[in-house]
């Protein structure tokens, strides 16, 4: 495999289908993920979910996507043609590049990835900010006032939020020297008598704490979800998209929340090492309890008013997470002399 | 205080900044343990209700009862002896607040006996589409020729479908119904059946 690798041409062919099993397998994921809301929300208010479509309502995806895309394309009137076509494609196409970084254990020693790159983490974050350019440019171009206030609140929001999200990870990066995220997850202790990789959480709790609350800003869940607040912005930027562009925000969406949860799962949760267990169904395991514990939160929890959602920004979260740099200094100055 | 009106009524004053604020109890000074507490018993709420059973009624598996008096689809009752109860006297056409039955009325002979009555329903039909399903021809049937039974789930692909005729009407009510309907006293006794009706042919009905 890894003389496969390095042969100039070899390599491309493992890109490709890399690639190409990745598309399918995180559209799928994509699929399942919505349904796996629904039932879970569901189940929440004490309600089935979805149960008609396929066994337990698995093929209900199907069925919705099979409507959404026999939609009319609809543009509405005096919008930005040009962009309102191309905000959504943005949108996926930055939900997309992220898992080109993003390693999966597969088996004991086999391990996968597109690009294995030694600024991985950075390359996540630069991807997940043209999501803010996607929003925006959608509620500009929709010549909607909805539309454009939902835009412009993501785009603050977004903003605010990166800091805070960029900030938690640092001291993560202080610990273990890289930030390539196959470095990340191998990190390797001597504890005592334990010798292995460590999920780095207990190194950085409140980096994790930081992280988990800046990660739902940044792919507008709820309780964060206030570029498309129903109740008060009727959709917010999504409110003049339907059929397939609607899709592609939609698929986005839930892409960044599978990515966020992976993210998470690597970063702070030793990624694809528990135990005994077979890498895939760890890291599997792993990206499905942070899936669940968004979607345990949107069900919970109501959405922030504005100032509130910006104060919590900038006011807690971003001192909080400069002052565990500071912290996290102190303490490996300290330790390593 | 009294308006042009005469009318007297206290004005709504408006509330000042802070007027009418319940004050904060002493001693809970807010702090982040006791936001993070809120927090975490709201989480623990819904994750006790996740593990709950469901309380949906799976619906076109699984029906709500109905009551004994409820008003669906109507039904046309026949004797025992397999006559047609209703006699065309189109009370209940005329009970009908929307007008929905329409019935044309025909005279029975003894070549051909399909009511105990006079007269039987030539045409019997209602417009489902009209009905508000009152239940006022059930009540001005003088045979209990007409009711109303259980079944609600009505829709159909087609305008015209909603016309139900006398077979359809006709069809037999379901078991428990009848024997519901029977055991209360409403069964009537099938009468003898008429002597030869006059030869003159009796009146003309009118639709």
């Amino acid at each position: 495999m890894t003389a496969l690798y390095n042969d100039p041409v070899g390599h491309w062919v493992v890109v490709t289908v890399a690639i190409a099993v990745l598309l399918f397998v995180v559209l799928t994921a994509t699929a399942y993920t919505v349904w796996f809301e629904r039932v879970a929300l569901g189940r929440i208010q004490r309600r089935p979910g979805p149960n008609r479509v396929g066994p337990f309502g698995l093929m209900q995806l199907a069925a919705d996507g099979v409507k959404l895309a026999f939609k009319e394309s609809f543009i509405p009137a005096k919008t930005d043609k040009v962009l309102y076509v191309i905000a959504p494609t943005i949108a996926v196409a930055a939900a997309f590049l992220s898992w080109a970084v993003i390693p999966i254990g597969l088996w004991y020693n086999v391990q996968y990835w597109i690009a294995d790159i030694n600024i991985g983490v950075l390359l996540i974050f630069a991807f997940s900010s043209l999501n803010v350019y996607a929003i925006l440019l959608g509620g500009y171009s929709s010549n909607n006032k909805y539309s454009l206030l939902g835009g412009l609140r993501s785009a603050a929001q977004l903003i605010s939020y990166e800091i805070a999200l960029g900030l938690s990870l640092v001291p993560t990066f202080m610990i273990v020297g890289s930030l390539r995220l196959r470095d990340i997850v191998d990190y390797t202790v001597h504890w005592g008598p334990y010798t292995g990789p460590i999920p780095l959480v207990l190194v950085t709790p409140i980096g994790f704490v930081i992280y988990l609350m800046a990660a739902v800003a940044e792919t507008n869940r709820a309780p964060f979800d206030l570029p498309e607040a129903e109740q008060e912005l009727i959709g917010g930027f999504l409110t003049e998209y339907s059929g397939l562009k609607f899709v592609m925000y939609y698929l986005a969406e839930y892409i960044n929340m599978i990515t966020v949860s992976a993210l998470a799962a690597l970063l702070f949760f030793g990624g694809w090492y528990l135990w005994f267990v077979p890498p895939v169904l760890a890291f599997v395991a792993k990206v499905i309890f942070f899936l669940f514990l968004y979607i345990w939160l949107r069900g919970t929890l109501p959405r922030l008013r504005y100032d509130m959602l910006m104060r919590l920004g900038w006011k807690v979260l971003m001192p909080l997470a400069i002052a565990n740099i500071i912290v996290t200094g102190i303490v490996l100055v300290a330790v390593q002399g | 205080m009294a308006d042009e009106n005469g009318n007297d009524h206290d004005p709504t004053p408006l509330r000042r900044p802070g007027e009418g604020v319940p004050p904060k109890p002493e001693g809970e000074k807010p702090s982040i343990a006791g936001d993070v507490a809120a927090l975490a018993g709201g989480l623990k709420t819904t994750l006790s209700e996740f593990f709950k059973p469901v309380v949906t009624t799976m619906y076109p598996e699984e029906k709500t009862p109905r009551s004994e008096r409820y008003r669906g689809r109507h039904y046309l009752r026949r004797y025992d002896n397999g006559l047609e109860r209703c006699i065309g006297c189109e009370l209940c056409a005329a009970a009908c607040p929307v007008g929905c039955i329409l019935v044309i009325a025909a005279e029975n002979t003894d070549e051909k006996r399909v009511s105990p009555g006079e007269r039987y329903a030539k045409t019997y039909e209602i417009n489902m589409l009209r009905c508000i399903f009152c239940g006022y021809c059930e009540e001005a049937c003088p045979v209990q020729a007409i009711v109303l039974g259980p079944e609600y789930e009505l829709s159909d692909t087609s305008r015209e479908k909603f016309i139900y005729t006398k077979e359809k009407l006709l069809e037999p009510l379901p078991p428990d119904v009848e024997a519901r309907l029977n055991a209360k006293g409403t069964a009537v006794p099938t009468p003898a059946p008429l002597p030869n009706p006059p030869p003159q042919g009796g009146r003309e009905t009118t639709p």
